[in-house]
């Protein structure tokens, strides 16, 4: 391998490194955004069951 | 698909340059990222006009994020003209050559509205200010875009010209797909941090009304 070549190779991989680097950065957060929506559902679920409960005792309206 | 397909022609395709040899093949990498930025920043300028224009606060989000895209193919602007020069002029950097110097000074000035966009508490003023900040910085795309022909003792090599480019055939075709290759990229990335952007300041609020 030629010194050009090896440099040419190299500017390549630097660019593949940095979109790497982004696509992974943006995985993490993409997770982070999965388990906050995941937390906020299972609040939401948290908030509707006593509401739900106390619904259930009363009986047909009319 | 087309940056692979752009990569291996690169590589195995397109004859070695008579001047330069098998080192201009970083061509095809580093002026269509240069290009993908220039048009990243003014896709972000636009963004900026209007949400000056038309007061919409979504406008701000689509603005910033463009240049966070930007940043990144500034990045490798940067780093494969480094590698380039090195291999051409046998410096990583040279100082006295205006077309590298105006694109690092576009490239710090759009750094900057990151510490200017941090340094204000979110909401309309922030956006306002951002959305200038982001209008000041197009009038340097094209004085970075044109320094390389307004210089008098330039190394920095001129391919395209007003006879058009001096290159061959195949040369060109590569180019073209290494630019719409790396364009689409930019795109998909822009749209996907548009996207998850907007959903965390959803959840922000949703959040909020929750908490």
């Amino acid at each position: 391998m030629t010194t050009a070549e090896k440099y040419v190779s190299a500017a390549y991989l630097v660019v593949l490194a940095i979109v790497l680097l982004y696509v992974v950065i943006y995985a993490f957060r993409m997770t982070r955004l999965d388990r906050e929506v995941r937390e906020l559902t299972e609040l939401a679920a948290r908030r509707d069951a006593p509401a739900a409960d106390s619904g259930r005792g009363r009986g047909p309206a009319g | 698909m087309l940056l692979l397909a752009s990569v291996a022609l690169a590589f195995w395709w397109v004859p070695d340059d008579a001047d330069q040899g098998f080192s201009q093949r970083i061509f095809y990498i580093h002026v269509p990222a240069a290009i993908t930025a220039y048009a990243l920043f003014g896709w972000a300028g636009w963004k900026a006009l209007r949400l000056l224009w038309r007061g919409d606060e979504r406008y701000d989000l689509e603005s910033y994020t463009a240049i966070h895209v930007g940043l990144m193919w500034g990045v490798i602007t940067l780093a494969t003209g480094a590698i380039w020069a090195k291999i051409s002029w046998g410096v990583w950097w040279s100082w006295s050559e205006r077309q590298l110097v105006l694109f690092l000074i576009l490239f710090l000035f759009y750094s900057a509205y990151f510490m200017l966009r941090y340094s204000v508490d979110a909401g309309p003023q922030r956006a306002r200010m951002s959305a200038v900040y982001a209008l000041f910085g197009v009038v340097l795309i094209p004085v970075s875009f044109l320094a390389i022909r307004l210089a008098e003792n330039f190394i920095h090599p001129v391919v395209f010209t007003r006879d058009g480019p001096q290159m061959a055939g195949s040369m060109f075709l590569v180019f073209c797909l290494s630019l719409a290759g790396q364009v689409a990229l930019a795109g998909a990335l822009y749209q996907t941090e548009l996207a998850g952007k907007r959903l965390d300041s959803r959840l922000r609020e949703l959040r909020r009304v929750l908490a």
